[in-house]
């Protein structure tokens, strides 16, 4: 059974699904126990999720501050394909199959195609970095991230020099994701960098949190994180990455053009239009705590924006 | 049908929301940013109770439940007390009274505007609830309690401004609205024909 992608692919360009789940086979031999593969996933969907995480290094730019708790993490989702309630995806994400998973890159790239999550995956490096997550709606997070630069991916599938822009998609299915049996946004959710943005060291790709495969309610199987960038530019459950030339238009953007801009950098000398973006509430806190330019990572990325006037690109 | 117990009931039964509240807030079942919970759940029951009073009206004259009229001051008293904490739960765990913030809110953010003049009607009607009021105001007590058709429609306004993408839940509320404030026209009408032919009304 393979996702249906709602994209130009052709079925060619995709692993026949047989041979596909005979790899997965194989690998899932290794790991599990005959017969937990298929029992276990009827009855845990956690289990489900097959990608096994390996060594994990201690990766830069951590924050020391009290991460939020895994319970937290997994329970207070903005994940609006399963419903647009805080608490939905935990509650319905499980329906969410995340292996095999594929993602295809294609625009202005040298090897462009579709590849499977493994293949995605295979040559990087896992690494654990502690983000700050700051929502555009007031609240924050502190998230150990597992995942890799976006910037080393990228790079495997030689963007040509025309690239200047990195469009993502998720995962468009209503049999999967009942959110989206609502017009809420327009559905594929879309998001972009910048080329320099996406390039940046900071950007990561996850593919876990604390040290574990990334729930489903967080972007199972592999999403984005831009940690300087209001939470919903980190997109989850990413199906395709293209590079293009021009700016690509996000959903929240196209969905409300004054609220959500292309950069939506995190601001608190930027209003939303509706509220004040100047102090935000960590998670587990109960005053609030000041809002930091960039969410506290000017060093990184400040240079980036030099010259812009970013109450004009918010 | 005088039942000695209606008003206590309704009393309690209108307490339910809050206690449900405090007990989740308590035992830690409104997961993990309950602020923003216990805020959106007084403003949801200040909304609802504001409706509810004014079903009271064509409860009666539908159905003939007079009882509906005798326990409406209660339940817009209701809609004033969870609007009091909504309003109060602003104030403190968001802004922590910090009140050039809010008079910034209430300037700037359309929504607080609004939501900060339904709060500012309401205080009136509260005020004049009793009756020593209704009888030293007269006919003006009716004019002025005619701001409980205005009161919701500012805060199903409220409500929607404030949402992101999915205005399902607020656009539920002003149907609603229309509904019970339609049903008024409606009965109105009614009523000029019917005096019109002769009838008395």
């Amino acid at each position: 059974m393979l996702i249906k992608i709602a994209t130009d692919l052709n079925e060619s360009d995709v692993t026949p699904c047989e041979i596909y789940q005979q790899r997965r086979r194989f690998l899932q031999s290794g790991i599990a126990i005959a017969g937990a593969a298929i029992g276990g996933s009827l009855l845990s969907p956690d289990v489900s999720a097959a990608l096994q995480l390996g060594k994990i290094t201690p990766g830069p730019f951590s924050t020391d501050e009290e991460k939020t708790p895994l319970d937290d993490v997994t329970s207070y989702n903005n994940f609006y394909e399963f419903g647009v309630d805080k608490s939905d995806p935990a509650r319905y994400a499980h329906k969410l199959v995340t292996d095999p998973w594929s993602v295809s890159i294609s625009g202005e790239v040298g090897r462009p195609g579709t590849y499977t999550l493994e293949d995605i995956l295979k040559p990087h490096a896992l690494e654990e970095r502690i983000y700050r997550l700051r929502c555009v709606e007031g609240w924050s997070m502190v998230i150990p991230w597992v995942g890799f630069p976006l910037a080393d991916l990228l790079k495997r599938f030689e963007p040509t020099s025309k690239a200047k822009f990195v469009e993502f998609e998720t995962l468009v299915d209503k049999k999967q994701m009942p959110g989206q049996r609502r017009r809420v946004l327009d559905w594929p959710y879309r998001e972009g960098l910048r080329i320099d943005e996406a390039m940046n060291p900071l950007t990561l790709i996850a593919v876990g949190l604390y040290g574990d495969v990334l729930p489903n309610q967080n972007g199972a199987p592999i999403r984005l994180v831009v940690p300087w960038k209001y939470g919903f530019k980190s997109i989850k459950s990413i199906v395709r990455i293209r590079l293009r030339g021009t700016q690509p238009t996000s959903s929240w953007t196209q969905s409300a053009p004054r609220e959500y801009g292309f950069y939506s950098n995190v601001n608190p000398g930027v209003s939303h239009p509706r509220w004040s973006q100047k102090r935000e509430r960590r998670i587990g806190e109960w005053r609030k705590r000041k809002t930091l330019m960039f969410n506290g990572y000017q060093e990184q990325v400040a240079s980036l924006y030099a010259g812009m006037d970013l109450k004009k690109y918010y | 049908m005088q039942k000695r117990w209606l008003k206590p009931l309704v009393f309690i039964v209108c307490l339910l929301p809050l206690i449900i509240l405090g007990w989740q807030l308590y035992t830690g079942q409104l997961g993990a940013n309950p602020i923003d919970e216990v805020a959106d759940s007084t403003g949801e029951w200040s909304l609802r109770f504001l409706l509810i009073t004014l079903m009271a009206t064509p409860l009666k004259r539908l159905f003939g439940w007079a009882w509906a009229i005798r326990v409406r001051r209660m339940l817009g008293l209701y809609a004033f007390f969870y609007a009091g904490l909504h309003l109060f739960t602003y104030l403190w765990l968001d802004q922590f009274f910090d009140w050039g913030e809010i008079w910034l809110d209430i300037l700037e953010r359309p929504f607080i505007t609004v939501g900060m003049l339904a709060f500012v009607l309401l205080l009136p009607l509260a005020i004049t609830s009793n009756k020593f009021m209704v009888r030293r105001m007269r006919r003006s007590w009716k004019q002025l309690h005619q701001l409980a058709y205005v009161i919701p429609a500012l805060g199903v306004l409220h409500f929607w401004w404030l949402v992101k993408a999915d205005v399902l839940e607020p656009l539920v509320y002003g149907v609603a609205l229309v509904l019970l404030l339609g049903s008024r026209i409606s009965a109105g009408i009614a009523v000029k024909n019917a005096t019109r032919e002769g009838c008395a009304p």
